[in-house]
């Protein structure tokens, strides 16, 4: 049987980070694109941790600590904003918002 | 080592079932708890890796917070309803983000998979894993020692990210000026204003015309006190 090492960790968080890229460029609901930014923060988060174990170091753990941080933040102010525009117009998705398209 | 593989091997296909379930299931709140299912996976595999903390940062934080916020704005929004795929504003778009997740995914693989088995790089010297220290004790003394500055600087954002969704998320209005109102007035106006709407929605439509003379006066306050609270 295969032993269980690093690799293993590190090709989950690439596949987990390229569905999350996936969904982010083809869905239109912002919510779900939202969501989808999440699934690539984890994939980081996972990458960050696998490295933390393998390089026998605890800062990488320090960085997802802060990667959480800023991704509650993001999501605060994200909603906000979706709040904000669906208010205004109801059933709004990403492709409606393209008043600043040049 | 083999209960090791099976753990991994079922929270790995957890974690890629939730994501597929991200992205691919047409209900925002089946894409939702499919978020939670992915965020659970990852906090197994970081208990897995030692880190413990994480994990329960992740499950508290992550699934308990912020997956329910998202919940909370599908409900409030209403938007709990199929998107519709008819429609593709720029052309080939779904073909050519499919082929940017090929790439992506090819690129990370053959970086991750031509090093062969070991990670490359310096272990570290300074912030070692010590085995006989608990995690959460290494994970304070390295964030309020080498990361404090950083640290202080992430309450500033937390407070800019509230600030900022207060004032994105409020409706434009005129305040209640509760200069208007000496002690005790404002919550004796409410009182009124509420039994009057409380008398209104008693009073039968038949009994209405009977009681037309009482009905007169709960109505009239409460225009009155709606005008006050203006």
């Amino acid at each position: 049987m295969l032993a269980l090492n690093e690799t293993w960790y590190l090709v989950l968080a690439a596949m987990i980070f390229t569905i999350g890229a996936v969904g982010l460029l083809t869905r239109k609901n912002p919510l779900v694109m939202f969501m989808c930014v999440e699934l690539m923060l984890n994939a980081v988060n996972l990458t960050f941790v696998t490295f933390s174990k393998a390089l026998d170091d605890i800062a990488g753990q320090a960085i997802v600590f802060f990667v959480m941080v800023v991704a509650a933040a993001e999501v605060v102010v994200g909603l906000g904003i979706i709040v904000a525009i669906m208010r205004r117009r109801q059933g709004a998705d990403a492709d409606d918002i393209s008043l600043m398209r040049g | 080592m083999r209960v090791e593989m099976f753990t991994f091997l079922l929270t790995a296909a957890i974690c890629l079932g939730g994501s597929l379930g991200v992205v691919l299931l047409r209900n925002p709140v089946h894409n939702a708890l499919s978020l939670v299912a992915t965020l659970f996976g990852v906090a197994v595999l970081f208990i897995q890796q030692g880190a413990y903390f994480l994990a329960a940062i992740q499950v508290i934080v992550y699934a308990g917070a912020i997956v329910i916020l998202f919940l909370f704005v599908i409900m409030l929004l209403g938007v709990d309803r199929a998107e519709g795929f008819d429609r593709e504003p720029i052309l080939g778009q779904r073909p050519a983000a499919v082929a940017a997740g090929v790439a992506i995914l090819g690129l990370s693989l053959t970086a991750l998979l031509s090093v062969g088995a070991r990670v490359t790089g310096q272990a570290s010297t300074l912030a070692a894993i010590d085995g006989t220290e608990p995690n959460i004790n290494a994970l304070a003394k390295v964030l309020f020692t080498d990361y404090v500055f950083a640290f202080e600087i992430t309450s500033v954002l937390l407070t800019v990210a509230v600030v900022g969704a207060v004032v994105l998320s409020r409706k434009a209005g005129p305040a209640i000026d509760l200069a208007e109102f000496p002690d005790g007035t404002t919550a004796a106006l409410m009182q009124a204003k509420h039994e009057a709407a409380f008398e209104e929605l008693e009073s039968e439509p038949e009994a209405e015309a009977a009681l037309n003379t009482e009905d007169e006066t709960p109505e009239g306050e409460a225009e009155i006190t709606e005008e006050a609270l203006r």
